[in-house]
């Protein structure tokens, strides 16, 4: 396919009176990891949730594989293989795991396929098996977090949006995190990363944009951007 | 869900029908061996508590599983009551030029009266997509209001509504959609011909449990579930929230015209804009609140606990609101999911899954 898989454009959101995103461009290839780091309130959670059809936008063009989907209903984008874990996390707390799993293949019917992704993905988060009939509300942060994305592969996404995966986790769970999405994007997701970690993020990523106030000010290789002197600065608690 | 022998198709199928031809039998054993034995006023109870655990149930569907919160169910009782209404009394006019109940145990005139009770319940699934369409959209109270406001309409309109035709001959001479404002107003629509018996009751909730339950442990009742625990993800999944919120609100009406059919035919009751209006529904959301929002056993439960409870306390009738507004205040402080929560009866006695009802 020529083209990035994903394709947002001038895309431009409001709440009310006030625009929180204020026309962005951003290219997801296939195959790569993309990071979209910033800080609190640049408008990250925003770009992902009008990317997945949960907020409309007020001006800009999303294509994914080539087709406008801007203007589609969430459960359209999911069945066309967009799918987003939520941040904080966002599963069902009163339901057991497994029952949250059988959730994320919704949109499907083809139960040989659901059945196979079920297990690559609990052969992934090896850690759910063992709690699949525990309800998820007592489930540990990062044990929901990882539900929150082994449920989000089970749509069978083509592109996986991940809405701060680190957030409020020990370190030592955050990396595991991180080393799993690298594991996902391996096996041929490409994924669409939001975080407030950009240390973790841009050392997983291929690519990395930075959005300050609803801008994106800084494009780049992840790896160039780690060593930037600004992005080092502002994100990653460089002298 | 690993890899397991399935069951062969003759088990699933007697497995799909197993629990009709259950229904069927205690419904007819509470017809035929039962209610004679107990006399017309226990037969009478059992008939009010049967209906109103079709009405707990199908609300539930709405206020337990999906989250939301209807309170004018009494509304769309009233729809599927005064068409089921209609068709059995002007249908016997102009069938059989008299409105008295007609022919025996599954007689002609039972069989008027099924089909009565199929076209409230698909009236009142009518006026549910009307009602839920518009405001099923939005997140939140909106529903609460809404709802409230289809029932208080309906009220007044029934209210001015022309008197019952009492002859044959005035039936045969008023055109067909006409006799639709003949419903007896505010005095109640009287003369509707007494085909309520514990047998259709008894069917009518074997229907109503079956289709619930079925609901709940399926995918689509998986969804309800989901939408009531976090919309949003629930968007996120790619689950069309506001047509599964819809389909569920439709089904609620359906059952909702069903048992006010019932009520239409039944002994000792009128039907009257009254006797259905916001205290009708109220009653009923005590019930689901009260057995436990998503718990299908709670709320036929509380449902028949809260029949009986008024004849008990018959003496005490007047203050019957004060006790259940305090009931459902100790309720709320002291179990706010309600007796059973999401959970069923029969989890009480089976190893608790953590999955449910915390």
């Amino acid at each position: 396919m020529n083209g990035p898989l994903l394709s947002v454009r001038g895309l431009t959101v409001r709440y009310g009176a006030i625009e929180a995103l204020h026309g962005i461009d951003l290219d997801v290839p296939e195959g790569r990891i993309v990071t979209l780091i910033g800080s609190n309130g640049a408008g990250k959670t925003t770009t992902l949730r009008t990317i997945s059809g949960l907020l409309r936008a007020s001006a800009g063009s999303v294509a994914f594989a080539g087709e406008e989907i801007g203007e589609l209903a969430p459960h359209e984008i999911v069945k066309r293989g967009v799918v987003q874990a939520p941040e904080g996390r966002g599963i069902f707390p009163n339901m057991s795991v497994d029952e949250n799993l059988a959730l994320g293949a919704f949109t499907r019917s083809d139960s040989a396929g659901i059945a196979a992704d079920r297990e690559r993905s609990l052969a992934l988060f090896p850690r759910l098996r063992e709690r699949l009939s525990q309800s998820a509300g007592t489930l540990s942060g990062g044990e929901q977090q990882m539900l929150a994305i082994a449920r989000a592969l089970l749509a069978r996404p083509r592109l996986l949006l991940l809405d701060e995966p680190s957030l409020g986790l020990a370190p030592q769970v955050v990396a595991t995190i991180f080393r799993i999405v690298r594991e996902i994007n391996a096996a041929g997701t490409t994924i669409l990363l939001v975080e407030q970690n950009a240390r973790m993020a841009l050392s997983v990523s291929h690519v990395g944009c930075v959005l300050e106030v609803g801008r994106i000010v800084l494009r780049d290789e992840a790896s160039a951007l780690a060593k930037s002197d600004s992005v080092r600065r502002a994100y990653l608690g460089g002298e | 869900m690993e890899a397991r022998p399935g069951p062969s198709a003759a088990v699933t199928a007697l497995r799909g029908v197993l629990p009709f031809l259950v229904g069927a039998f205690a419904s007819l054993l509470l017809h035929f061996v039962v209610a004679p034995a107990s006399g017309p006023f226990a037969t009478k109870l059992v008939m009010d508590a049967g209906i109103n655990v079709i009405l707990a149930v199908s609300l539930n569907l709405v206020n337990g599983f999906t989250g939301q919160f209807s309170i004018g169910h009494a509304g769309f009782m009233a729809v599927g009551g005064y068409t089921a209404g209609l068709v059995t009394y002007y249908g016997s006019m102009l069938l059989w030029g008299s409105p008295a109940a007609h022919g025996g145990f599954l007689g002609g005139g039972e069989l008027l009266f099924l089909a009565a009770c199929l076209a409230g319940a698909a009236v009142a699934a009518l006026a549910g997509l009307l009602v839920g369409l518009p405001s099923l959209r939005l997140r939140g109270d909106y529903l609460a209001i809404v709802t409230l406001g289809f029932g208080e309409i309906l009220r007044v309109l029934l209210q001015r509504t022309g008197d019952v035709l009492p002859t044959a001959a005035e039936v045969r001479r008023t055109p067909l959609p006409e006799l639709a404002t003949h419903v007896g107003g505010a005095l109640g629509f009287t003369g509707i011909p007494f085909y309520t018996s514990p047998f259709w009751v008894g069917i009518f909730v074997t229907v109503m449990l079956v289709v619930a339950y079925r609901l709940k442990s399926g995918s689509h009742g998986r969804s309800f579930l989901a939408i009531r625990e976090d919309e949003v993800a629930a968007e996120a999944m790619g689950i069309p929230t506001t047509r599964v919120k819809v389909t569920a609100f439709v089904l609620s009406a359906l059952f909702a015209g069903l048992a006010g059919g019932l009520f239409a035919h039944l002994v000792g009751t009128t039907l009257n804009p009254r006797e259905l209006g916001f205290q009708k529904s109220f009653d009923v959301v005590i019930m689901v609140v009260l057995g436990g929002m998503g718990s299908i056993s709670g709320a036929a439960i509380a449902a028949v606990i809260l029949t009986l409870l008024p004849e008990l306390l018959r003496s005490f009738s007047e203050y019957r609101m004060i006790l259940y507004a305090a009931l459902l205040v100790v309720v709320m402080i002291v179990r706010p999911q309600g007796l059973l929560g999401l959970g069923e009866i029969w989890d009480v006695w089976r190893p608790r899954r953590k999955g449910t009802g915390r």
